[in-house]
């Protein structure tokens, strides 16, 4: 008896505990879907669900230029960041280095920095360059900021890789640039597309750096114009609502097909 | 082992690009990251010694700056506020994720994954969206004051995000939704690595389920309890989306936190070399209790 009440009880709080989680994202498309006069949309299915909500916060609200922008970051930041991680991690997860201990304690130190320690000299700095106002203000911090994460990561998956596969590699001739491409990086995949998912998740969520590096609200990131966005138009819930979904929709279909890899990289990133 | 090669020069020479290849395996991500980080962080450093308005010559300040972030009432109340928030962000989702975790580790049964999923859900979500998510439901007639009136609690409704007494615990709230999904990841699986022989011998001894989760859980995750202390507060103190969507530091200073304030010393009120410097001293606040929570980690271990 005491048994199945606390089994009731433990399953009580698990369903609590999630519904918390998804009552908002109810509440939220519920709210996309209303009719725009609507003030604060009740917490009920619209009768009428106005699904062209979602078009117009796409052309009028300009969210399709955002998430332009915002992919375009994405598509030149990740690429890089796993080339420049993969080089750095192999290197220092397989070769002998001098020095190599404070190199990492360096890199490492990247980990706790926050964002706001370093945004304001990287805005002139990158005005007095010209960038600002264009993605690359955005890009190449990010580049770099990726780099503590990315050299942990990969750098722990080369030293799990035995030293006799890279030796027999270099007895047969190749070189360390060739061991690399031909005989590790194919059993590199998973760690590859784990810091690759999780570099375009940390590119897209951008929002500090997005809002002050680039200035022109029409060449912003998604989240970013998400939030100018909520300070001019915060009035017009529904269609609010909608570009919301809009600006999550892709981190959210990704998680949703490669949830593993996400959670197992920042749980074990994390961890390790 | 081959450190003699019996060629001479050449071999020599092999030796010395031996030593020499690896760094440039690490030169392009060294220098992105020298470039991009290490300078800046360099940089707002020095700006911090400096009066600078952002546009005219700058005037030595020596430790003026420093001096007002911690006297200055603004300035403090930011670090303080942020400082508070690591009760939201990182105390309390510790604690729900160990007693969640805990209760998804002792009977796993079908839909726990479906649970983990959406419990993890907040954490991919770019944060300036879960602030319009919370701003939403939090506003004068939306749908948290709808329930409570549903309910016969109207009495309690009130403008959430505007009211003096409860902005910054709502606000707080919101960095909880955020944290417990990985809290109970780490923590859960820290708890399948412990020992099962433990668990075992535990109950012999008449553990309870309360004794179990406090003689032996709690003990068996020390370490992924400080790597999730420690995420969180970084997250907590380097806080910036949430509140600069939900309430912009207000109603008055109520929810201010360092990021804001450094945003607005730059942006409205020109002074670029307090903002550094309150911008160090975040950083140097952060490095002191990660460092801190390491070493109570390794403790009695």
């Amino acid at each position: 008896m005491n048994q199945k009440v606390s089994q009731l009880m433990s399953a009580a709080f698990l369903l609590l505990a999630a519904a918390s989680v998804i009552v908002p994202f109810l509440a939220l498309v519920s709210a996309a879907l209303q009719p725009a006069t609507t003030l604060s949309p009740r917490l009920e299915w619209p009768s009428d669900p106005q699904w062209g909500n979602f078009a117009e916060a796409w052309t009028s609200a300009g969210f399709g230029t955002l998430i332009a922008s915002s992919a375009f970051i994405a598509v030149v930041v990740v690429p890089i960041s796993i080339v420049l991680a993969t080089l750095a991690g192999y290197a220092m997860g397989t070769m002998r280095m001098k020095g190599k201990t404070g190199l990492f304690v360096l890199f490492i130190a990247g980990l706790t920095l926050p964002f706001e320690a370093i945004v304001i000299p990287l805005y002139f700095s990158m005005r007095d360059i010209g960038l600002i106002d264009t993605q690359w203000a955005v890009i190449l911090p990010l580049m770099g900021a990726f780099m503590p994460f990315g050299i942990f990561w990969m750098r722990t998956h080369f030293e799990s890789v035995p030293q006799e596969i890279i030796e027999a590699s270099q007895l047969d001739g190749a070189g360390r640039f060739r061991t690399l491409i031909q005989i590790l990086l194919p059993g590199a995949t998973p760690a590859v597309t784990t810091y690759g998912l999780l570099t375009f998740m940390w590119a897209w969520n951008q929002f500090l750096l997005a809002l002050i590096l680039i200035r022109d609200p029409s060449k912003r990131t998604a989240p970013s114009g998400l939030g100018t966005f909520v300070q001019q138009y915060g009035e017009n819930i529904p269609l609010l609502a909608a570009g919301t979904i809009i600006v999550i929709a892709p981190v959210v279909a990704l998680y949703l097909v490669f949830q593993r890899k996400f959670v197992a990289g920042l749980v074990q990133g994390a961890l390790k | 082992m081959f450190a003699r090669a019996p060629r001479g020069t050449s071999g020599s020479r092999e030796q010395k690009k031996r030593d020499f290849v690896p760094y440039l395996y690490v030169l392009p991500a060294l220098v992105a990251y020298s470039l991009f980080i290490l300078v800046p962080w360099a940089q707002s450093i020095w700006t911090s010694f400096w009066h600078w308005d952002g546009i005219g010559a700058a005037t030595w300040a020596g430790l003026e700056n420093y001096v007002a972030v911690f006297s200055n009432d603004d300035l403090s109340i930011a670090l303080r506020n942020g400082l508070g928030f690591i009760i939201f962000y990182s105390v309390i989702p510790v604690v729900l994720g160990a007693l969640l975790a805990a209760v998804i580790a002792a009977r796993p049964r079908r839909g726990t994954g479906l649970v983990r999923t959406v419990l993890f859900l907040p954490q991919i979500l770019p944060l300036v969206a879960v602030g319009v998510i919370w701003r939403y439901l939090y506003s004068a007639d939306g749908p948290i004051n709808q329930t409570l009136s549903a309910i016969g609690l109207g009495g309690a409704a009130r403008a959430w995000l505007g009211d003096f007494v409860w902005a910054y615990p709502a606000v707080g709230a919101v960095g909880t939704w955020v944290s417990t999904g990985l809290c109970v990841l780490l923590l859960l699986s820290g708890i399948q690595k412990i020992d099962p022989s433990l668990y075992e011998a535990a109950k012999l001894d008449r553990c309870g389920p309360v004794g179990l989760f406090m003689h032996v859980t709690l003990p068996g995750i020390r370490k992924e309890v400080v790597v999730a202390l420690t995420v969180t507060l970084i997250a907590a103190l380097a806080s910036f989306d949430i509140v600069y969507v939900t309430t912009g530091g207000g109603p008055g200073l109520q929810t201010i936190v360092p990021g804001v304030l450094i945003y607005r010393l730059v942006f409205t009120s020109n002074e670029v070399g307090l903002a550094c410097a309150l911008a160090t001293v975040l950083s140097a606040i952060i490095l002191v209790f990660v460092a801190l929570i390491g070493r109570l980690g390794r403790e009695q271990t």
